[in-house]
């Protein structure tokens, strides 16, 4: 019953509601959108088409992708901007950092090791976002995004004094002043400002895009559960969802915890990617970033945010050969993309054009909308 | 509308953001345009956009001179390419930067500039075998467990060390205290070896107060702590802009101790608006300076304000020192410039471990390197009097 009222609630609800296979679409669309990625830069890679350049960024590419629909579960489909995505990530970077150190000597085997740091990671990343969610989730207004804002500048200044080590039996010690004696001498995982070095990379470009096919997995089914549904209801009304006897808090922190845990992981893998984690990585401009993804693949589009992940991660690297310009060059297409894909004319023409190109689509399109009106 | 609202903010921020990272651009970087075939491709990586950039481009023009002279005294010998990538000091844009190099045939990397994308770099320099030499990238985990990595300059440890010895040996009497920086690794990596090796030699420091931003602009807290532990002596392992702060500062209140700096206070002489009476008196550690009187350094400065119209600072005679050091011992190597990047990775480090040595502008004598990559040279110490570096 309550579930039928969200449906007639939610205006997307209602579509899915009455187009069965809207979800199916959107799923078919954003894991072909990963497939078929995944393929054509293993096949590339593999011919000697794509050169060390491109190479290198697989795993960036795959960690943006999972940040950006992560967040989007909390822009889009919660409603609420959050300007602090890359506190998540540092804590799950950092975390998943300590716990392959503390495990090198007893599990040998790589990818198990990795796989325990992306558990834990997502696990303190969660912890992390619930304590940020708990007092401010049921407030109204944009103060999540002053908040996140915040959060992901104090993980940053935390990271910078904070210090871990391993003694000579395998202990972890942490301190939070560099003066303190008793790490002085012991093997450094963590230094400050300096960060973590010397991090044995065992981020794989396959791992990443499982990982990418794991966040992709949970964000769509919690789209498309109830409590999805609930989430989207409260974006959409939430009077209405009130009136129901909809826990808009609890709903708005399921969004809120889940994203936040995802983003650790893809943040965990980030980490596993570089010999050195430095805590200024994760600063302000990481969180606007992946917010453009977001905004850009447009809000509550996932399988857009997917794309826009990967183009963007890659644009500046493209634009090398613009030398001085390049941040300038990528400035107007950001701003160009961005003008495009908002503007009703433009978006038009573009559709006119489709359509142009797929007269026989559209009488389908057509006559199944009349089915359905009838 | 409230959609609307959050996409306002959100092009507002990424414009702002962008602006952020072109803000501080310039410089230039010559593509690697094969010449004739006796080239050899020097890559270079470091800060040509973002906050860092007066470094990455001090780099790229110092290098680009060294390039121009050795091309020019020998046509008909090896010619140099030089190709400078831009990192926007990031670490994840330095691999970057890094691999496209790889990709346009780089021989051996001369960088990177800043500190943390330089070890990030330089572990997959050690997998693909590239010879490395930064010229500024002063943290000791750049050249830990990496037998391809070189730096030209002091690590920061090593100049807390020569600090604390200096200090001990030329002013056993004063009373020294520390202003460092905490969130910056530069700072914090000189303060530790500093405060090391001076309890080593039976010092204590009086009092140490930190600060956590370089925008700092109120030091009244740390100068009050060091005025009531009658300090003497502070030693500044920070940037020039927050010592500025505080030299200004400690007048305001009356409080006159000499400074001690390291190569961060280079360049507090001409920062605008800033009374260079206030620094008169102060010694500071640093491999080079502009207004030093040597025929070398003279004629360096006056090519590099030809060429640039500025003066050059420390990083620009690092990069020209590393362009030098890497020309001649490629030359001892007896490789051609056909010989592929591992193999004069191999001949390069059978060279600086074999004692190759050079001398520079960054150094006074010669320069040598151990194999663990650090360079051996000795420190230069200069006053500040009548508004100039005076050599000590």
């Amino acid at each position: 019953m309550a579930d039928r009222l969200l449906k007639s609630i939610s205006s997307r609800g209602l579509k899915n509601a009455v187009k069965g296979s809207e979800y199916r679409k959107e799923a078919l669309i954003s894991y072909g959108v990963l497939v078929v990625g995944y393929i054509l830069l293993q096949l590339g890679a593999a011919v000697g088409f794509i050169g060390h350049n491109l190479q290198g960024q697989f795993v960036p590419i795959c960690v943006y992708v999972s940040l950006a629909i992560s967040l989007n579960l909390v822009v889009g489909i919660s409603g609420e901007l959050s300007l602090g995505h890359a506190g998540f990530m540092a804590v799950g970077a950092f975390t998943g950092v300590v716990v392959t150190r503390v495990l090198e000597q007893s599990i040998e085997f790589g990818p198990a090791r990795l796989m325990i740091a992306l558990l834990v990671a997502a696990f303190a990343a969660a912890i992390a976002g619930f304590i940020i969610g708990i007092p401010i989730l049921g407030l109204r207004g944009d103060y999540l995004a002053i908040v996140t804002l915040a959060f992901g500048e104090i993980v940053r200044n935390f990271m910078n004094v904070l210090f871990f080590g391993l003694d000579e039996k395998g202990h972890l010690l942490f301190a939070f002043n560099h003066t303190i004696d008793g790490i002085e001498n012991n093997q450094r995982i963590i230094t400050g400002a300096i960060g973590a070095t010397g991090v044995t990379k065992l981020a794989t470009f396959t791992g990443a895009a499982i990982l990418t096919a794991f966040t992709l997995f949970v964000v769509l089914n919690l789209k498309n559960s109830k409590q999805g549904r609930a989430i989207m209801a409260i974006r959409d009304n939430r009077i209405a969802g009130e009136s129901i006897g909809l826990d808009v808090k609890k709903y708005k922190l399921m969004a809120f915890v889940v994203s936040a845990s995802l983003a650790g992981m893809a943040g965990c893998m980030f980490g596993q990617n570089y010999s050195t984690l430095a805590p200024v990585k994760f600063n302000f401009n990481t969180s606007v970033l992946i917010l453009v993804f977001v905004v850009l693949g447009g809000i509550g589009n996932i399988w857009g945010g997917m794309i826009a992940a990967a183009l963007l991660t890659v644009l500046p690297e493209a634009l090398r050969q613009f030398a001085d310009y390049r941040m300038l060059t990528y400035a107007i297409v950001l701003i160009l993309v961005m003008i495009g894909t908002y503007n009703p004319a433009f978006r038009a023409r573009i559709t006119a054009f489709v359509e142009k190109i797929k007269p026989k689509k559209k009488d389908k399109g057509k006559e199944k909308t009349g089915k359905e009106a009838a | 509308m409230k959609k609307n609202w959050t996409k306002f903010l959100v092009v507002a921020l990424s414009v702002m953001m962008v602006f952020a990272m072109t803000a501080c651009g310039g410089g230039s970087s010559d593509g690697g345009s094969e010449g004739g075939d006796n080239v050899l491709h020097l890559g270079g990586i470091g800060p040509l956009t973002g906050p860092a950039a007066l470094y990455g481009v001090a780099v790229n023009n110092g290098a680009q001179l060294a390039v121009d002279e050795i091309n020019a005294a020998n046509p008909d010998g090896v010619q140099l390419v030089w190709d400078m990538q831009d990192d926007e000091h990031d670490a994840e844009k330095s691999v970057n930067a890094y691999n496209k190099l790889m990709d346009d045939g780089m021989q051996i990397l001369i960088g990177t500039v800043t500190s943390a994308p330089c070890t990030a770099v330089a572990a997959e320099a050690y997998e693909n075998r590239t010879f490395v030499l930064t010229p500024s990238a002063s943290a000791a985990a750049v050249v830990e467990g990496n037998d391809n990595v070189y730096q030209l300059c002091f690590q920061d440890p090593q100049q807390g060390q020569i600090a604390a010895d200096y200090i001990a040996e030329n002013y056993p009497d004063a009373v020294v205290g520390a202003i460092y920086n905490n969130a910056d690794n530069y700072s914090t990596g000189i303060y530790d070896a500093f405060k090391a090796e001076f309890e080593a030699k039976g010092k204590t420091v009086a009092a140490a107060e930190a600060f956590a931003d370089d925008a700092n602009a109120d030091f009244s807290a740390q100068l009050n702590s060091m005025k009531n532990a009658n300090v003497d002596l502070i030693f500044l392992p920070i940037y020039y802009t927050p010592a500025s702060n505080i030299m200004k500062q400690a007048s305001d209140m009356g409080y006159a101790p000499k400074y001690f700096g390291c190569d961060g206070l280079d360049g507090i002489l001409a920062l605008e608006g800033f009374d260079t009476a206030l620094a008169e008196g102060s010694l500071l550690l640093t491999p080079f300076s502009a207004d030093a009187e040597d025929d070398a350094t003279k004629a360096f400065v006056d090519a590099y304000q030809k060429a640039y119209g500025e003066k050059p600072i420390q990083f620009a005679a690092d990069a020209y020192d590393c362009v030098y050091a890497v020309y001649e011992a490629f030359g001892k190597t007896g490789l051609g410039t056909d010989a592929s990047m591992e193999d004069i990775c191999e001949a390069m480090i059978e060279q600086f471990n074999g004692g190759f040595s050079i001398t520079g502008l960054t150094a006074s004598g010669e320069m040598k390197w151990e194999s663990t990559g650090v360079v051996d040279k000795a420190p230069k110490i200069y006053l500040i009097q009548d508004g100039k570096y005076v050599e000590q």
